[in-house]
Order: C-alpha cells, then sequence, then structure tokens
C-alpha cells in the first residue's frame, strides 16, 4: 500500500497481515476507557459518497474521529453522478479545501483510480466500493473477523475454506474477498447460478460450483452476497423463491455446517431470500462483529494511509 | 497551378518526377522541372489514402470537430478522401443534411468529403430515411449507415439492403445487437470479470454479422460490415466470401494495434466502441486483413472533447480520434510484422476503399493521366505522437507517446497541394505555408 488503497492488488500479504494486527492494537484500545486516539488531530478526512451507503460512511466516520480527525461528510449523490465533470469539480473543491484523505464510494467502476490518478487532487484515496469493481476494506474485515473466530490463522489462511455465495457478478464484495483470501492463502468456492458467474471467471484463482449443498460441506466460512431483486426483473433468474431455494442459507443448510463454521454476510441482509432469519440470527452467524470491526478496520488503514507514530504508548493522551 | 514532384519513388523502387497538371498526373519520366517543384527525396508516392469511416461532428458538435479541422487532420494523415458519418446534429438523413457537409468539405479544401447517409430517420432504427433523395442530390451518397447504431431490426434490414439497389449503394453496418449490450462498457472477458465493467460480448457482433450476410445472400444486395472486432467475425466474412455473398468488411487502426488489457487503469481514452478486444483478436484482424478478408482499413475517427474524457470510465464517451495516426498505425501492425507489403496496403487504405465506395477521382494508380490525388511518405522516418500537435480539435489519441513509423511529407488534392513538408498549406497565401 503506496499511498492510497483502491484495490486489493495494492497491498501485499503481509502489508494486508499488518493492518489486521494494527486493527488488532486498536481494539485493545477500543475496548478501554479511553477510545479515542490523538493520531490524525488537524488532518481532515473527506467522505466522498455518490451513492448511498449509510453503514459503510458512518464506520469510516466513527474511524476518523477516533483518530481525533476532523470529518466533512460530502453526499454527491443526485448532483452529478450522470456527468462526469462533478468527479473532477468535487475534486479539486477538495482538493482546495485542503482534505488529507478521500474516502470514496461511487456508483462507477474504477471511480476511486481515476480519482488518485487523475491529478486532480493530492490526497490519500481510500475506495469505499466502486460500482461493481471492489470494496477492499470490507474484504480486510471479514479476513479480521474470520481471524479472530480461527485464531489459529495468524500470518496466513492456508487450509482455511470459504465458500462466497450469491450474485458474484456484480459483487464488489465478492471480487475484493476473491483477491484478499486467496492471497493469504484460503481456499474459495463461488457459488452461484451461472447467470451471476461472470464471463472470464477461468481465470481467477477459485473454484466454481452451481450445487450449494455440496459446496458448503466441509467449509469454514460461508459468505452470503446481498442480491438485489432487480437481478429477477433482467431475467438473472426466474423468482426470488426459485432463487431461494437454489441459493438461499435456509434453516436445513445452516444445520448441515460444520459446528465450527461460521456465516457472513456484507449486509444490508434481504432476510428470506439470501439468508433465512434462522440463520441471520444464528450462533454462527458473525454479522454484527464484521460491523465492529468495520470501524477497526477502517482505523488501522487510516492511521498507516496518513501515518502515525508507533501505535504503542500513545494511549496516554 | 502545375507542379512537379522530383525524385519520387514508386511502389516498383523507380524513382521518377511526376508532372502535375489540371488535376491530373501529366506526365512521369525523369528530368521534367514544370511548375512548382516539390523535392520528394526518395519518399514513397502512393495514392491518397480513403477513409470510408470518418466522424467529423458537423453539424451539431463544432466543439468536438468541424469539416474543416477534420479534413486538415486528413490531409495530414495522407488521406485524399473521407466518409463523413451521419450521426450528426441533426442527423444526416436528408438530402439538405448531406449537400451541406458535401458543401462544407468542398469549401475546405483539403480533403474530398463525401458524406455517409443514415439508413433510418433519426437513427431511430423504426423507418427509412429517404435513401433516394440522398443518393440523387448534389452529394450523391452511396453509402449508407446508422453507424453509433445498429440497424437491429432483421425486416428493416432487410428492406434498406434491397432498396439502395436502385442506385448501386451499400449498406454499412455497424454490428451490435442492443439486447446484448446493454450498459456494456468494455469487451467481456477476463479483463472486464476483474475490472467489474459490464462486458461487451464478441457474440453481440459476430450474430449480427451471421445475420447480415445471410440477408445480403438472399436479397443478393451489397453489405459492408463496419470495424470488425472479433476472430469470430473475421472467420464469419471469410465464409460469407467464399459462398459468393457480395460483403466486404473494414477494421480500424486501433483494433490492429490494441487490447483490453490496456483498460486496466480505467482510463477512459481507450474506451471505444466496438471495445478493444483480445490478443487473439487482434492477430485474427491481423490475419484477415493481410489475406484480404477484410477488405479496407477505417479509421473510425471518433473526436470528442476533453470533458468527455477528463472523467470516469462509465461516464466517458466512445471513440478515438485515428486519421493522423492510421497510416503509421497500419504500418506499425502490418508491414513492421511482415505481414503484408506496401501494394498491400495501399489496396487496403486507397485502391479498395475507393472502390467499394465507387470514388472514382481516388485510389488510382499512381500513371499518367490519373487524377492526382496523391501522398508522399517518408517510410524512414519515426514520430512521437503529440496529443497537442493534432490537427483535430480533438486529443482522444489513445496513441499519444508513443513512437510511430512513417511520416506523411506531401498530399495532393485534385492536382493541389494540401500539405507540403507535413504542414498544411494555407489556402489564402496561395500555396505555401
Amino acid at each position: 500500500m503506496d499511498k492510497h488503497l483502491l484495490s486489493i492488488n495494492d497491498l501485499s500479504a503481509s502489508e494486508a497481515i499488518q493492518i489486521l494486527n494494527t486493527a488488532s492494537e486498536l481494539s485493545k484500545i477500543s475496548d478501554g476507557p479511553m477510545k479515542k486516539l490523538p493520531t490524525l488531530r488537524g488532518r481532515t478526512v473527506v467522505n466522498l459518497f455518490f451513492e448511498d451507503s449509510t453503514r459503510t460512511r458512518i464506520s469510516f466516520e466513527s474511524a476518523a474521529k477516533r483518530l481525533s480527525a476532523d470529518v466533512i461528510n460530502f453526499s454527491a449523490k443526485g448532483s452529478s453522478v450522470s456527468k462526469g465533470e462533478s468527479l473532477k469539480d468535487t475534486a479539486q473543491t477538495l482538493q482546495a479545501m485542503g482534505a488529507d484523505a478521500v474516502v470514496i464510494r461511487h456508483g462507477a467502476s474504477g471511480a476511486a483510480q481515476r480519482l488518485a490518478d487523475s491529478g486532480w487532487i493530492s490526497a490519500c484515496v481510500i475506495n469505499a466500493g466502486d460500482g461493481t469493481h471492489e470494496h477492499p476494506t470490507q474484504a480486510l474485515l471479514d479476513a479480521y473477523t474470520i481471524r479472530s473466530k480461527f485464531p489459529d490463522l495468524t500470518e496466513n489462511f492456508n487450509g482455511l475454506k470459504v465458500a462466497i455465495v450469491g450474485d458474484i457478478l456484480h459483487s464488489r464484495v465478492a471480487r475484493s474477498n476473491v483477491l484478499l483470501l486467496t492471497k493469504l492463502g484460503a481456499k474459495v468456492t463461488l457459488v452461484a447460478p451461472p447467470t451471476l458467474i461472470p464471463v472470464g471467471i477461468s481465470n481467477w484463482p477459485v473454484e466454481v460450483s452451481y450445487d450449494l449443498d455440496q459446496a458448503i460441506k466441509n467449509v469454514d466460512v460461508v459468505m452470503m452476497l446481498r442480491v438485489q431483486s432487480e437481478r429477477m426483473a433482467a431475467s438473472f433468474f426466474p423468482s426470488e423463491r426459485e432463487y431461494s431455494r437454489g441459493y438461499g442459507l435456509d434453516l436445513a443448510r445452516l444445520n448441515s455446517l460444520n459446528s465450527s463454521t461460521i456465516v457472513m454476510h456484507p449486509g444490508p441482509m434481504n432476510r428470506g431470500l439470501e439468508i433465512s432469519a434462522e440463520s441471520a440470527d444464528s450462533h454462527k452467524s458473525v454479522v454484527l462483529a464484521q460491523v465492529a470491526n468495520g470501524v477497526l478496520i477502517r482505523m488501522a488503514v487510516l492511521y498507516q494511509l496518513l501515518g502515525g507514530a508507533a501505535l504503542t504508548g500513545e494511549v496516554s493522551a | 497551378m502545375k507542379y512537379t514532384i522530383k525524385n519520387a519513388r514508386m511502389l516498383d523502387g523507380a524513382v521518377v518526377d511526376i508532372e502535375i497538371a489540371n488535376g491530373v498526373i501529366a506526365n512521369i519520366g525523369n528530368g521534367i522541372n514544370s511548375g512548382e517543384i516539390i523535392d520528394a527525396a526518395s519518399n514513397l508516392v502512393i495514392p491518397g489514402l480513403v477513409d470510408l469511416h470518418t466522424h467529423l461532428r458537423e453539424p451539431g458538435r463544432e466543439d468536438s470537430e468541424t469539416v474543416e479541422t477534420g479534413s486538415a487532420a486528413a490531409a495530414k494523415g495522407g488521406f485524399t478522401a473521407i466518409s463523413a458519418m451521419a450521426n450528426t446534429f441533426p442527423v444526416a438523413d436528408t438530402a439538405g443534411v448531406v449537400e451541406q457537409v458535401f458543401r462544407l468539405g468542398q469549401e475546405a479544401g483539403l480533403c474530398d468529403v463525401f458524406p455517409i447517409g443514415a439508413v433510418t430517420s433519426g437513427l431511430e432504427g423504426k423507418k427509412l430515411a429517404e435513401l433516394g433523395a440522398m443518393a440523387n442530390s448534389k452529394a450523391q451518397v452511396r453509402i449508407f449507415s446508422d453507424d453509433g447504431k445498429c440497424v437491429s431490426d432483421p425486416l428493416l434490414m432487410r428492406r434498406a439492403l434491397e432498396y439502395v439497389k436502385t442506385f448501386n449503394g451499400i449498406i454499412a453496418q455497424h454490428a451490435q445487437e442492443p439486447a446484448l449490450t446493454v450498459g456494456s462498457q468494455m469487451n467481456e472477458g477476463i479483463v472486464s470479470s476483474k475490472l467489474g465493467l459490464t462486458g461487451w460480448p464478441a457474440v453481440a457482433e459476430e450474430a449480427i454479422i451471421a445475420r447480415d450476410i445471410l440477408l445480403a445472400e438472399h436479397v443478393g444486395s451489397r453489405l459492408h460490415i463496419c470495424h470488425l472486432t472479433t476472430a469470430g467475425g473475421v472467420d464469419l466474412v471469410r465464409f460469407a466470401k467464399s459462398r459468393g455473398i457480395s460483403v466486404t468488411a473494414e477494421v480500424t487502426p486501433h483494433h490492429l494495434l490494441l487490447t483490453d488489457e490496456l483498460v486496466a487503469n480505467y482510463d477512459p481514452v481507450f474506451k471505444v466502441n466496438p471495445p478493444l478486444r483480445t490478443e487473439n483478436d487482434v492477430i485474427a484482424l491481423r490475419k484477415g486483413l493481410a489475406d484480404g478478408t477484410i477488405d479496407i482499413v477505417g479509421t473510425d475517427h471518433a473526436p470528442h472533447p476533453t470533458e468527455d474524457k477528463d472523467c470516469e470510465w462509465q461516464s466517458a464517451a466512445f471513440g478515438m480520434v485515428g486519421l493522423e495516426t492510421a497510416l503509421s498505425v497500419v504500418v506499425k501492425a502490418m508491414i513492421e510484422t511482415n505481414l503484408m507489403n506496401w501494394e498491400d496496403l495501399v489496396d487496403r487504405m486507397s485502391i479498395a476503399p475507393a472502390r467499394i465506395a465507387g470514388y472514382s477521382k481516388h485510389g488510382q494508380n499512381v500513371a499518367k493521366g490519373s487524377p492526382a490525388n496523391l501522398t508522399i511518405i517518408d517510410t524512414a522516418a519515426t514520430w512521437i505522437v503529440d496529443r497537442n500537435r493534432l490537427a483535430s480539435k480533438s486529443k482522444n489519441t489513445p496513441f499519444a507517446g508513443m513512437t510511430m513509423p512513417t511520416q506523411v511529407r506531401h498530399t495532393f488534392l485534385n492536382g493541389q497541394l494540401v500539405l507540403k513538408d507535413s504542414q498544411i498549406v494555407q489556402k489564402s497565401n496561395g500555396g505555401s505555408n
């Protein structure tokens, strides 16, 4: 990770582990009485959101504030997305305002990279989800959550078996998770109807299955993806019920999982579609841990990108 | 105005003097010294290049190109005839608009500009435009195309193919099945799967090519396939020709050189429709052009103003400028790779396109009595593409910074010197720049 976090490809395996370790250190502080660190005092972090995403925005905002940064929330939705100048104009505005980091969520794949490469702005750019491309902090928080549930995994994820289930074609969460989990050594199986698997998948370092029951036998992690009902209108699958029968994590499938297997979901969940209420609320579900860990991971990323002194000993402030 | 081109090298290697008078080649020999002397310095003289696929944007988008600036770009690129696509504002779907574009070309006087007429009214794909009126206008339109959009309705395509037979017209199809390419951003394949950009599958092009060659066979009409980009498309055209179907095909310079790997950084300068494809496709296109399956090179010169490319990929316009780099790119892709020789290049970039379009004063061999539409090129020179030095009003070239072989030195249009020492000759001061 140089100056930006645009894609998991920006990280080596050891850099990714280092972010997880930093998040672990930060969790110790967060569990203590003094949650706030002075590290980024005087620095400005802008949350530039061209798409609605209250969860992700709040998570980044909370992370920046716990590091004492000034936070500006810039919701550009509606003003702009159809016409490209707005990204440039907005970026130049933020540059003029002295942003040190820009957290960008945008509906167009590659928007974060354009912001970083274009020369419009000199701030660090953090990709908080670009179109159907990537969402790297989600993958990092998922890895952190997995590691917290499987304490044997410290420096790599060798031997870990993960099934990612759902709309792979349109999922930035899936793309980032595939890159990160396989980089760390996990074995990943993607499960979806063929219509929701990208052409060109043969080049990905994964296995592909169309059979959820088969694919979740003996996996350690089942990661369910949100399925948008507009996909049905575009004939990616015939009906919500048929999708749910084939690819939903219902009670029977939940009960077929190994005792140590965990269930993940990036949220927001469509209960009754890709995941049943029983599965979402079961003790195997780590959905709320994912949310909590999101703040720690985003703190770790901001901390490493914007730079601070060594972490230990800073708690005293 | 009389000229003598001294020391011009012919394709057969002979170095000769060429006398130009009254718009034609008056004499070829040695020791000729009449009129203004242009020393070709042993550079190659070839018939002026002919492009059947140019977007000049006028009327309507004069911020990106005008007939005059596009003509200047053409002259700098060695072209003496270009064909203005119909997707202007208003659309070139009436005699009035095509005559306007034709007249603007004559006034600019840097290149012959032959308008292409729309196949359907307003490019809407619903009903035929007044093809006969455009054919009988002063612009004498013979090529009709909805380029930018596909004539996707099979019955309308059939009717169009049939209808233009009365004046020996030709339908140039932009082969893109719309239902298979909703929201498409780039070639569908390995790269698009990684980048999360909506794919434009090869089958969307090939399905239309297959349908249209069968329609052309059924009604016995002439079909031209614009900007072929896929290996499968080359196979289909080869099959059609083997059946004796009257089909011709075109490839752009950029599809002969660039692949979809270039999209990896999301720089919209590489966004073009049809999209950049894979290396396998590039190899098939080169082979097809070399063996004559693909008849011609067409630039698909598509100017766009800066703001239409200075944005995120998804919002950016499709298209690349190409007139000023076409010759060099084809040399790089086809001659430096020993796939073609110079005779082949002259055929694919001048003789064949002029023949397909019926541009009788262009694409003639350099011989006594031929119209003096010529270009003189330095095949030993190299140059670096600088987007700020393009004559085109728009700067969206994907080749910026690349070192290119072969430089155009002089261009003659109908016996007039319009490009001298790689600079446009300004008409006002009587022939020198």
